[in-house]
C-alpha cells in the first residue's frame, strides 16, 4: 500500500490549487495521503463486531456474547442507588486516577487475604476500564518490538491483536484434547498442555506468557500441577506472567481457583487481572483492576495516565461497597460469590444435558460461564465449502443464528489465523442466562434434531 | 535474581505527571482548591436523575455496542448535525471514548507514528506531549505570543504564528483554549486551515469547552471550514458539557475514513464504554437538543453562570493587585504573579518559579492553583513561569473563601 504520496504527486496536487487557497477538487475528497499508523496493521478485524450485529439482527435466543441476561445482585444495585442519591455530588467528578480510594483499599484487603500478602492499595492495585483495558496496559507497558508473548490456545481473542499492536510476536501453544476413557463426556480438564512442547516455546526473546484461568472459551481451570509447570518455566526464563483471572469466582464441582502469583517466585513477575463485570454480573459497568508488585504496576500506571487517566467514579464507589459486603460474607452461604457459582453450576448442568439430548456433544467446563459443544452431528445442514477462507464453525454459527435464531460463537474465533481450522466443529455457548432463555435454546435444538431425523 | 523487566520504549520518560503531583498536594480539605479543573458545583438534576433511571434497567448494566451506545451516538449526531450544518452518520462518523482524554489517545494512536511531526500550540493541555511521544512522533511546539501593551489583558491578545513543513502530520488545536481561555476567531482558524490543506495535514481539534464561550465570542468548529471536514477529528466531552467529569465519557467526530481507524484502536484497547452512563448522557442530550433554541438550554445557561464567576474571579485578582488574563472561553484564568514579588530564590529546587510559587501559596496561603509551565515545552518554560492558572467553575462558597485569602494577602506580607 502506498505509504506517502511522492514528491511528484504532491507537486501535481499543489499545482491544481487555485490562488484563492483551496480547490474544489478537494471538496468531498479524502486526505490525499494514507493516514493510519502502521501499528494498526493486522489488528482491524474483530469477531465481536460481526457476531454481535448478527445476534442483534437474527437471534431469538442469544447464547453468544458473554454477558448475563439475569439482573445484577440487589445489593449492588442498591449501592449504586445510594451513591447517586447522596447529597455529595462529587461522585460525579474525577476521583483518584489510579483507582477510587475505597475501591483500591478493599481490593488490597481482599487480594491480600487471598494471596497471603500485605498489599498497599496505592501501589499494588490499579483500577482500569474493565479487564480489557488492564490487558491493554500490560501489553503496552511491557511488550516491545522483538518481544515474544506466549498465548495458550484457545484464547480470549483480544490477546493476539493487543500483542501485535504493541509490536510483539505472539507464539501460540494449543491445549490438546485427550478423549476420556469409558465413553465419559469430555471435560475441560481433558484438554492439556504438553509440557515439553510448552518448554520449547520459551527462549531469550520471550517477554511474557498470558495465562487465562478459568479459561474462556474452554472453561478449563488449571490445576496446581499445571500452574507449577508454567511457573517453573517463567522463573527459569525470567518471563512475566499476565494472569487473566476474570472468572476466578466461577469454578464448579468443588474445584479450587489457584492464583499463579501465589506460587514460589511468581509474585514478583505476575500481573493479576480481575473484573467487576464478571464478579458481580455487571459487564456494562466496565470496572476492572490489576494487582501486582509495584515495580510492575508503576509502568502500568504510566501507561494508564497517558491513555485514559481516570475511570468513572460512581461505579467504582458501588463496586467498593459490593466488595465490602463480600469480604464480610467471605466463604459463607450468603456470599454472592458462593451463590452465583452454585447457580451457574446448575445452569451448566442443565445446558450440558440439553445439548447432549439434542445430539450436540458438550465439553463440561470446570469454570467460567461458557462451554463448547461439538456440532458434528448437525453438519449435514451446513455443507462444506471447499477452498473457503472462512472456517467451517464460523459458517455454521452464522447459518444457525440466521436459520434457527440461536446465537453462539465459533471456536475458531479463539485461535490464531494459522490454526483456525484445527478445531472447526465446535461452537461456544454462554450459559449465564435465565432459565427461560436456556429452555428456549433447548427447544430450538430439540426441534432441529427432530427435523433432521424425520423423513 | 536478575530481573530484566524494564518498561517498553514507548513509555520511557513519560512517568511523571503534573496532576499526580498537584492533586496530592491539594487534597487537604483546608485548602481552597482552584487548581485541577473539576467543578465543585452540582451537575443539573435531570442529568443525575437520568443516571439513576438508566441503572435501574437490568439490561443497561451489561455490554452495549463497542463504538458507542446506539441512543448516545444518535443523540450526538443530532446535536452536532445542527451545530455543523452537515449530515453526521451516528455509526460511522462517531466514536464514544473514555473521556476526551480517551479520544485524544485513540486519535493519536490511530493516525500518528514514528517519523511524524505534530504541532502543539503552547501552552497546551499537558497530555498532548506524552501522547505524541508515545506514538513515536516528534512534538513541535509553537507558542501563543502575547501582543498587547495595554493594561487589561484578554485571552484574545494571545496570537499564533504557525509554520508547517512536509513532515507535519497533524496539528492539535484546542479551542476554547486551556489554560489561556482563548477562543480562536474564524480568521485565525482560516490561517490554520489553509496550512492544513496546503500541507495535507490532519487537524485534531480538542473542543471540550465548546459551550463555554462568553459574550462577544463565538465558538467556531474548524471542521466546518471548507476543505477541513475530511481531515479533522473533533473531540468533545460529557464531563465539561454537563459538569460530570467523573463520568469520563467523550467522543470523536469526523469522516468515516478517519474514524474507522480510531474505532480499530478502541476495539483493541477497551472495546466498549460503560452502558448506564452512556444511556443517561443520551437522555440528557435529548432534553437539551429539544431546547437548543431556548436560552434555558444547559449549554447556554452554564455559560452564563460561568461568565459571572469569571468576572468575579477577575475582580478578586485585580483587587489583590494582580493582572489576570480575562478568558473569552473555558473555565480557567491565568494570572501573572511576578508583580507580587514573592522571593523564592532560597527554595533551592531546580523547579521553575511558578511551581515554587504554587507550592508556597498552598502551604502559606491555603490556596491552590496550577503552574503554567506545566503546560509548556522545554523552550518556553522560562517565558511562562510567572503565570499560574486558576479554575473558576466553583460554587460561591469556594470563591468566597478565595476572596478572603486574596483580600488578606497584602495584609500578611506587609
Amino acid at each position: 500500500m502506498l505509504r506517502r504520496a511522492g514528491p511528484s504527486l504532491r507537486h501535481f496536487l499543489l499545482e491544481r490549487k487555485s490562488s484563492a487557497g483551496y480547490s474544489s477538487y478537494f471538496s468531498e475528497a479524502k486526505m490525499s495521503r494514507p493516514v493510519q499508523s502502521r501499528r494498526l496493521e493486522g489488528v482491524d478485524k474483530n469477531i465481536w463486531v460481526e457476531f454481535v450485529k448478527l445476534a442483534a439482527t437474527y437471534s431469538t435466543v442469544n447464547l453468544g456474547q458473554g454477558f448475563p441476561d439475569f439482573p445484577p445482585p440487589d445489593f449492588l444495585k442498591e449501592a449504586l442507588e445510594t451513591a447517586l442519591s447522596r447529597e455529595n455530588h462529587m461522585l460525579h467528578q474525577y476521583t483518584r486516577a489510579f483507582g477510587h480510594p475505597p475501591l483500591v483499599k478493599i481490593l488490597a484487603q481482599l487480594f491480600g487475604k487471598l494471596l497471603g500478602r500485605d498489599l498497599d492499595p496505592m501501589t499494588n492495585v490499579m483500577v482500569t476500564v474493565g479487564a480489557y483495558q488492564a490487558l491493554f496496559c500490560c501489553f503496552q507497558a511491557f511488550v516491545d518490538e522483538g518481544d515474544e508473548v506466549i498465548i495458550i490456545e484457545p484464547f480470549f481473542d483480544c490477546y493476539e491483536p493487543m500483542v501485535i499492536m504493541a509490536g510483539g510476536t505472539p507464539v501460540f501453544i494449543p491445549l490438546r484434547p485427550k478423549a476420556p476413557e469409558d465413553g465419559k463426556m469430555m471435560s475441560s480438564a481433558d484438554w492439556k498442555l504438553d509440557s515439553a512442547e510448552l518448554a520449547s516455546k520459551f527462549n531469550e526473546r520471550t517477554k511474557a506468557i498470558v495465562l487465562n484461568s478459568p479459561n474462556n472459551p474452554l472453561g478449563k481451570v488449571f490445576s496446581r500441577g499445571e500452574l507449577e509447570v508454567i511457573a517453573d518455566l517463567c522463573v527459569k526464563h525470567d518471563v512475566l506472567c499476565i494472569s487473566d483471572e476474570v472468572y476466578e469466582w466461577l469454578v464448579y464441582d468443588g474445584k479450587e481457583h489457584i492464583r499463579i502469583a501465589s506460587l514460589p517466585g511468581m509474585w514478583d513477575r505476575t500481573v493479576i487481572i480481575g473484573s467487576a463485570g464478571k464478579t458481580f454480573s455487571v459487564t456494562g459497568w466496565k470496572v476492572g483492576w490489576t494487582v501486582g508488585p509495584n515495580r510492575l504496576l508503576q509502568h502500568i500506571r504510566t501507561m494508564h495516565q497517558n491513555s485514559v487517566y481516570h475511570c468513572a467514579t460512581v461505579a467504582q464507589e458501588a463496586v467498593a461497597q459490593g466488595f465490602q459486603r463480600e469480604l464480610m460474607l467471605y466463604g459463607k452461604p450468603d456470599s454472592y460469590f458462593v451463590q452465583l457459582s452454585k447457580e451457574l453450576q446448575k445452569k451448566r448442568d442443565w445446558l450440558v444435558q440439553s445439548l447432549d439430548a439434542a445430539g450436540m456433544k458438550p465439553i463440561i467446563p470446570e469454570g467460567t460461564y461458557f462451554l463448547l459443544a461439538d456440532i458434528s452431528n448437525f453438519k449435514s445442514d451446513v455443507p462444506d465449502v471447499p477452498n473457503s477462507d472462512e472456517p467451517y464453525d464460523s459458517r455454521f454459527a452464522k447459518w444457525m443464528v440466521k436459520n434457527k435464531g440461536l446465537a453462539a460463537i465459533p471456536l475458531s474465533a479463539f485461535y490464531c489465523g494459522a490454526h483456525k481450522n484445527n478445531y472447526s466443529h465446535f461452537i461456544r455457548f454462554c450459559f449465564a442466562k435465565e432459565e427461560a432463555t436456556l429452555k428456549a435454546a433447548s427447544d430450538i435444538l430439540q426441534k432441529w434434531k427432530q427435523e433432521k431425523t424425520s423423513p | 535474581m536478575a530481573f530484566r523487566h524494564k518498561n517498553t520504549r514507548r513509555i520511557e520518560g513519560l512517568d511523571s505527571n503534573i496532576w499526580v503531583e498537584f492533586t496530592k498536594v491539594a487534597a487537604d480539605p483546608s485548602i481552597v482548591n482552584l487548581g485541577q479543573g473539576l467543578p465543585d458545583i452540582s451537575p443539573p438534576n435531570y442529568v443525575k436523575e437520568e443516571l439513576a433511571k438508566a441503572s435501574a434497567v437490568d439490561r443497561l448494566n451489561q455490554y452495549t455496542r463497542g463504538f458507542g451506545h446506539p441512543s448516545l451516538v444518535k443523540a450526538l449526531s443530532q446535536v452536532y448535525e445542527r451545530v455543523c450544518g452537515r449530515k453526521i452518520d451516528p455509526l460511522t462518523d462517531i466514536l464514544v471514548t473514555v473521556g476526551a482524554y480517551g479520544s485524544l489517545f485513540s486519535t493519536i494512536q490511530a493516525l500518528i507514528e514514528e517519523g511524524d511531526e505534530v504541532i502543539i500550540i503552547e501552552p497546551f493541555y499537558d497530555c498532548y506531549e506524552p501522547m505524541v511521544k508515545m506514538a513515536g512522533a516528534k512534538p513541535v511546539f509553537i507558542p501563543l505570543r502575547y501582543k498587547n501593551d495595554g493594561n487589561s489583558a484578554s485571552s484574545a491578545d494571545w496570537v499564533l504564528d504557525p509554520e508547517f513543513n512536509s513532515k507535519t502530520k497533524a496539528i492539535i488545536l484546542n479551542t476554547p483554549h486551556n489554560p489561556i481561555g482563548k477562543v480562536f476567531t474564524r480568521e485565525e482558524l482560516q490561517v490554520i486551515a489553509d496550512l492544513c490543506i496546503k500541507h495535507d495535514t490532519l487537524c485534531i481539534s480538542d473542543e471540550v469547552y465548546e459551550w463555554l464561550v462568553y459574550k462577544g465570542n463565538q465558538h467556531i468548529k474548524i471542521a466546518t471550514l471548507p476543505g477541513m471536514w475530511e481531515r479533522t477529528i473533533t473531540i468533545g466531552s460529557a464531563g465539561k458539557t454537563y459538569s460530570v467529569t467523573g463520568w469520563k465519557l467523550g467522543w470523536s467526530i469526523g469522516p468515516q475514513n478517519l474514524i474507522k481507524h480510531l474505532q480499530v484502536v478502541h476495539q483493541n484497547m477497551l472495546y466498549t464504554c460503560p452502558t448506564p452512563l452512556q444511556e443517561a448522557l443520551a437522555q440528557a442530550f435529548w432534553i437539551d437538543y429539544k431546547r437548543m433554541d431556548d436560552p434555558d438550554c444547559y449549554f447556554y445557561s452554564l455559560s452564563r453562570e460561568l461568565e459571572s464567576k469569571r468576572d468575579r474571579m477577575a475582580q478578586l485578582l485585580q483587587d489583590a493587585g494582580l493582572k489576570p488574563v480575562i478568558p473569552d472561553g473555558g473555565y480557567f484564568m491565568i494570572v501573572d504573579v511576578s508583580t507580587l514579588n514573592v522571593d523564592l530564590s532560597d527554595v533551592d529546587e531546580k523547579q521553575p518559579y511558578d511551581y515554587k510559587f504554587v507550592k508556597w501559596m498552598i502551604t502559606s496561603k491555603k490556596l491552590s492553583a496550577i503552574p503554567l509551565s506545566a503546560f509548556c515545552g522545554p523552550e518556553t518554560k522560562r517565558q511562562f513561569e510567572k503565570y499560574i492558572r486558576f479554575c473558576f467553575i466553583k460554587k460561591d462558597s469556594t470563591l468566597d473563601a478565595a476572596e478572603v485569602i486574596l483580600k488578606n494577602w497584602n495584609k500578611q506580607t506587609a
